[in-house]
């Protein structure tokens, strides 16, 4: 191939990429860290929101708020996916709208709504972790090697 | 005829005596919108599933390209169709609705000009009478299937394209009035080694810069030879690509004027697209919706559309294979001659 492509172009495909990776259109990497310092930090403080309400009005401790508040914030995601909102968001706000507890409901609900079609149990059910499955492979490993580094150390739970 | 190693020349060169471009929503409100045959504000076509709205695309498209022919579908003897689902699912179903012999083919998006290729040369070897030549692409059943849910939030790369929403189609016969099919050039597959499948722009352009050159060496003809010349779907990287490799390999692309239908289709100023649009519909909508009126105005007597092809899967990219490019070449012309 390499020789071929040689004759072919005068190139060889090493060449061919690094000259395609030249031409390539930068990713915009400053913008992109910015909006996602933004957005990022606007979802927290929503979520931050709601669990001064819990705090304020139904007399909840802050541990006591934290479950009611992520409910409500997957719920908005859940909502917005929905709409056909969120992914338009995603595109402006990148990691910023990925990162959070949305995202992670994002990744469930819109794949749960792309296999409708293939019906209630092979479609939506066994496709919903479709994404978010590796989310929960990885967040259960960690959480393990956590707890054995902890376990080893020997602070036992009680920190 | 065979010329070269890759090129038919049609001796008598057959005629697309009616064509159809239907299109969804982003694609009739782009600059050629005016162009199209029909225009759907509603992505689902009124359907259940993404899946039976391309499917519809592609039926509506073929049918009225018969319909305009003043011609009924059993009276064409052979569809040659193909689209980017697994299975070619939308031809090999609206063939379903049609009822009559079938080849399904697949291309990528190189799909357009193959199956016309295809069809010009049964109609020209007299084993059809009639040949209609149809593919379809849908921007949703492409995401669903190549990348990611529809409804999912990921952020796409300046060097992405949009999967265009649509369907066109073909007639081809012997005789009649319309643009002549004389030459047809059937790429080989070429890999550079590019991995990106959100740059399938840069991957495909060395198939399409092959297919040209071998096109024109074959012909024994220069660029100028063409009014036009048009690739199917590189966009905005992959022409910029295709440019150089003229440039290394001694093609004289400056003599005529190219362009490519992944830029026309859309305004990149105002519609989010990336780098351009891509899929079947995009050079199949383009150049039957467009490029042919173009020529029946007189505007263009003789372009070659080359459409270009990505043949990678999920499967092989996740597999790390890099993405094998294809491109096929069909030269039009219209007036003069006959």
């Amino acid at each position: 191939m390499s020789s071929a492509a040689k004759k072919r172009f005068s190139l060889t495909p090493k060449e061919y990429q690094s000259l395609a990776k030249k031409r390539e259109p930068a990713r915009p990497i400053l913008q992109n860290c910015i909006r996602a310092f933004l957005s990022g930090g606007v979802i927290c403080l929503i979520g931050q929101a709601i669990s001064t309400l819990f705090q304020t009005y139904a007399g909840m401790t802050q541990e006591q708020a934290g479950l009611p508040t992520i409910v409500i914030l997957i719920l908005l995601s859940v909502i917005l996916t929905s709409l056909g909102v969120y992914d338009k968001i995603a595109q402006w706000a990148g990691a910023g709208s990925a990162v959070p507890v949305t995202g992670f409901a994002n990744s469930m609900a819109s794949a749960a709504i792309e296999h409708r079609s293939e019906g209630i149990v092979l479609g939506i059910a066994t496709r919903m972790f479709k994404l978010a499955g590796a989310v929960v492979v990885f967040g259960t490993v960690s959480a393990f090697v956590v707890a054995v580094v902890h376990w080893i150390i020997g602070t036992g739970g009680q920190s | 005829m065979k010329l070269g190693k890759q090129t038919w020349l049609f001796q008598e060169p057959p005629v697309i005596i009616s064509r159809a471009a239907v299109v969804g929503p982003d694609e009739g409100e782009g600059p050629l919108g005016k162009d199209f045959d029909i225009i759907h504000d509603d992505p689902f076509v009124g359907e259940k599933s993404w899946e039976k709205a391309e499917r519809k695309l592609l039926e509506e498209a073929a049918l009225l390209a018969v319909q305009k022919a003043d011609m009924s579908i059993d009276q064409v003897d052979l569809f040659i169709g193909g689209d980017l689902l697994n299975q070619i699912i939308s031809a090999t179903f609206a063939s379903r609705t049609f009822g009559i012999p079938y080849l399904g083919v697949f291309g990528a998006c190189s799909t357009s000009m193959e199956s016309l290729a295809l069809a010009a040369l049964t109609v020209s070897t007299k084993f059809a009478d009639y040949a209609l030549a149809g593919t379809s692409s849908h921007n949703s059943t492409a995401e669903r299937q190549f990348r990611y849910p529809t409804e999912y939030g990921s952020q796409k790369p300046p060097t992405a394209q949009n999967t265009a929403t649509g369907a066109g189609a073909a007639l081809v016969a012997r005789k009649g009035q319309g643009p002549r099919i004389t030459c047809a050039t059937i790429g080989k597959i070429v890999d550079m080694g590019i991995t990106d499948p959100f740059n399938m722009g840069a991957a495909m352009a060395p198939a399409a810069a092959d297919t040209i050159k071998t096109h024109l060496a074959d012909r024994g003809v220069s660029p100028g030879f063409y009014d036009l010349i048009v690739t199917g779907d590189l966009g905005a990287v992959g022409s910029t690509m295709v440019r150089e490799l003229f440039a290394h390999s001694g093609v004289p692309i400056e003599e005529t004027t190219y362009d490519d239908c992944g830029l026309l289709l859309y305004d990149r100023e105002k519609q989010q697209v990336f780098a351009g649009g891509s899929g079947c519909a995009c050079s199949a909508a383009v150049t039957y919706g467009h490029l042919l009126k173009r020529m029946e105005q007189g505007e263009l007597k003789r372009i070659l559309v080359v459409a270009t092809g990505s043949l990678q899967s999920p499967l092989t990219i996740q597999q790390k294979e890099s993405i094998p490019g294809i491109a096929h070449a069909v030269a039009l012309e219209y007036g003069g001659g006959q």
